[in-house]
């Protein structure tokens, strides 16, 4: 697979990550990411079918906890970082278009 | 006149263990050993810039606690008592934790990372935090919002990253105990360029609740000292199951302090790992003078009686590339959690009426990050977008099992693997900002533990000249002041094996120092004291 990756491309993949990138900034990124997928695609050649993929050095599925009551933040601690708060909740820009 | 350094000796220069020793015969007391390096940070950090933020008060109310203790004939831990700087990634009640970036400037957590909490029960005063590469995202400490820190051997070098900070504060004397995350090198890599002692346990080893993630089936904590019976002594403290994360280990820390006490090579086998070893073949890049004190590492372990072999593992050689996309597909998820919403930065884009959530979510990123998170962000999101998924991250999930099968293969023939840890000594700083590529070849040979997750250890063996002496003037060359760089060698042990990197490490340290005459740190150039 070619590593092509336009300007137009990453201003979508920013539109993804949620981060408004400059012009000067797409500019930049496109420039950069060619180069290095370019390096990091030899992995597509590197491992045959049948090697399975790792996604983690243990061997670990589910870990349960006991389901009990613990001590945790006070609503005050856990608002503590809050840009802003109101009422014991966190008060953020409208999250659902007009129309 | 500008005092030097050596006029201020004893307490900051002890070892942690050496600390431990006096502080239960009586010799010293914790406040007056947490007030020589909080003196020694004073005098010096504006020039090395190892701390983001330095925490007086409450280092010395743990060191009069521990004082307290011990004088009331309470129990104490062994380090009770030795102050230990924290990399800025660890959550922490009363101080600031930022990461290194704008997005978390000024964020007091509501609870300490498990590590942390360790610390603190064990008496270990916490003299601050340490800056580090945005995120952990670098191999300089250069990507950190608030600035570089600078390398105690030549301030005009990086100090390696993304734990430079950790690393320097060591290396400069403001700390004899630094903590650190390793996710691709970032304690081992800035433990070689600095002439200290870093070792990245074995994942799921130490617990990672409270270390702000990067790439959490990476990421690592682990012990920056500068000896390495010190390292085994911190590991001892933070190692060791916990329910509050789900990888880690519920068995036995390894007993590691026990082995660096034994310090014998005798009888071992040893691994020399061809692909890691610096040949052309293999890409190379591996400067000559770090290869020239990696073999004179090397035959000391032979003339000490270990056996030391080649051995091959091909799939290394794609370890990089496994690993930038692995690493930024992991962060990019991760650094989700940064939505200007709960926590954090937020920032209202501009000439927008009433904006939404989603435009201050992307306003306060864009704001908040550098570029290199960005650059990592943007990277994974794209090796995890459809269409791309199975061709980029799968591909490097596969690779990754090709590693692990190599360390398993190789573990069967030998006990411990050895290379350099860094293929150059310290650069300049602002050499490769602009080119992340050769930013990122600069972890070569400390990735593949962190694909497979098995241990590694590095730590000093000699100093070298700089890669870039021949460029230097005239005067430098004659004066050989670009000659004189730290040399790291790393040993890599099988997954909870983690007391053989003890072991060897030790073995070699004594015998290093038999050959030095004394700690490679005693070498440094002076400091200069800053005015206050």
């Amino acid at each position: 697979m070619s590593s092509g990756i336009s300007r137009a491309d990453v201003e979508h993949l920013a539109g993804l990550a949620r981060i408004e990138l400059s012009e000067a900034e797409l500019d930049r990124l496109a420039a950069d990411l060619p180069a290095i997928l370019e390096h990091v695609a030899v992995v597509q050649q590197a491992a045959g079918d049948d090697v399975p993929a790792m996604s983690h050095p243990l061997p670990v599925d589910n870990v349960f906890r006991a389901d009990e009551v613990r001590p945790s933040l006070t609503p005050d601690q856990a608002l503590a970082g809050a840009p802003e708060s109101e009422q014991q909740r966190f008060v953020v820009p409208k999250i659902l278009g007009e129309d | 006149m500008a005092q030097t350094d050596r006029d201020q000796t004893d307490l900051t220069r002890l070892s942690a263990d050496e600390a431990a020793r006096a502080l239960a015969a009586g010799e010293t007391s914790s406040v007056e050993l947490t007030r020589a390096l909080l003196d020694r940070i004073d005098a010096v950090d504006t020039e090395i810039h190892a701390f983001l933020h330095v925490d007086p008060e409450g280092a010395l109310a743990a060191a009069r606690e521990s004082d307290e203790r011990r004088s009331a004939g309470e129990a104490t831990s062994y380090l009770s008592g030795v102050p230990i700087a924290v990399k800025d990634v660890f959550a922490t009640i009363g101080q600031p934790t930022t990461c290194g970036s704008r997005i978390l400037e000024g964020w007091m957590p509501p609870y300490d990372a498990t590590v942390v909490t360790r610390l603190r029960a064990a008496g270990l005063p916490i003299l601050g935090k340490t800056n580090m590469d945005e995120f952990a995202m670098g191999s300089s400490t250069e990507h950190s919002a608030y600035g570089p820190t600078r390398n105690p051997w030549d301030t005009d070098r990086i100090p390696g990253g993304s734990g430079g900070g950790s690393a320097a504060a060591v290396a400069a004397f403001e700390a004899p105990l630094a903590l650190g995350t390793d996710t691709g090198g970032s304690i081992r890599q800035p433990g070689a360029v600095t002439g200290t002692v870093g070792v990245k346990p074995t994942y799921g080893g130490v617990s990672r609740y409270g270390l702000v993630a990067m790439a959490s089936s990476l990421d690592q904590a682990g012990p920056v000292t500068r000896t390495v019976l010190d390292a085994a002594l911190l590991h001892e403290v933070i190692a060791g199951h916990d329910p509050m994360d789900s990888t880690s280990i519920d068995a036995p820390v390894p007993a590691v302090v026990a082995a660096a006490r034994r310090a014998d090579v005798k009888g071992l086998k040893i691994g020399l790992v061809r692909e890691l070893g610096g040949s052309a073949e293999f890409g190379g890049g591996f400067q000559p003078g770090v290869l020239a004190r990696f073999d004179e590492a090397v035959q000391l372990l032979t003339d000490a009686g270990a056996e030391v072999v080649e051995i091959s593992c091909p799939s290394f050689v794609h370890g990089m590339a496994a690993y930038y996309l692995v690493m930024p597909s992991e962060a990019s998820s991760n650094l989700a959690r940064f939505d200007a919403m709960r926590y954090g930065l937020r920032v209202a884009p501009e000439g927008v009426v009433d904006p939404s959530a989603e435009q201050v979510m992307a306003s306060s990123r864009d704001a908040g990050f550098g570029d290199e998170v960005k650059r990592r962000i943007i990277l994974g999101t794209y090796a995890l977008s459809s269409g791309y998924y199975d061709a980029y991250y799968g591909s490097a999930q596969k690779v990754r099992t090709l590693i692990a099968r190599d360390f398993a293969a190789a573990f069967e023939q030998v006990d411990l693997l050895v290379s350099p840890t860094s293929p150059v000594t310290a650069w300049p700083l602002g050499d490769k900002l602009d080119d992340p590529m050769a930013m990122y070849l600069q972890d070569v040979a400390t990735i593949p533990a962190n694909l497979a997750g098995v241990p590694g250890l590095s730590l000093p063996v000699g100093l070298a000249p700089a890669a870039d002496a021949a460029s230097d003037t005239a005067a430098d060359a004659a004066s050989g002041a670009a000659d004189q760089l730290p040399v790291g060698l790393q040993f890599l042990a099988p997954a909870t094996a983690d007391d053989r990197l003890y072991n060897a490490g030790a073995a070699l340290e004594r015998l290093l120092e038999e050959k030095w005459g004394g700690p490679l740190l005693a070498q440094a150039p002076a400091l200069e004291v800053g005015a206050r």
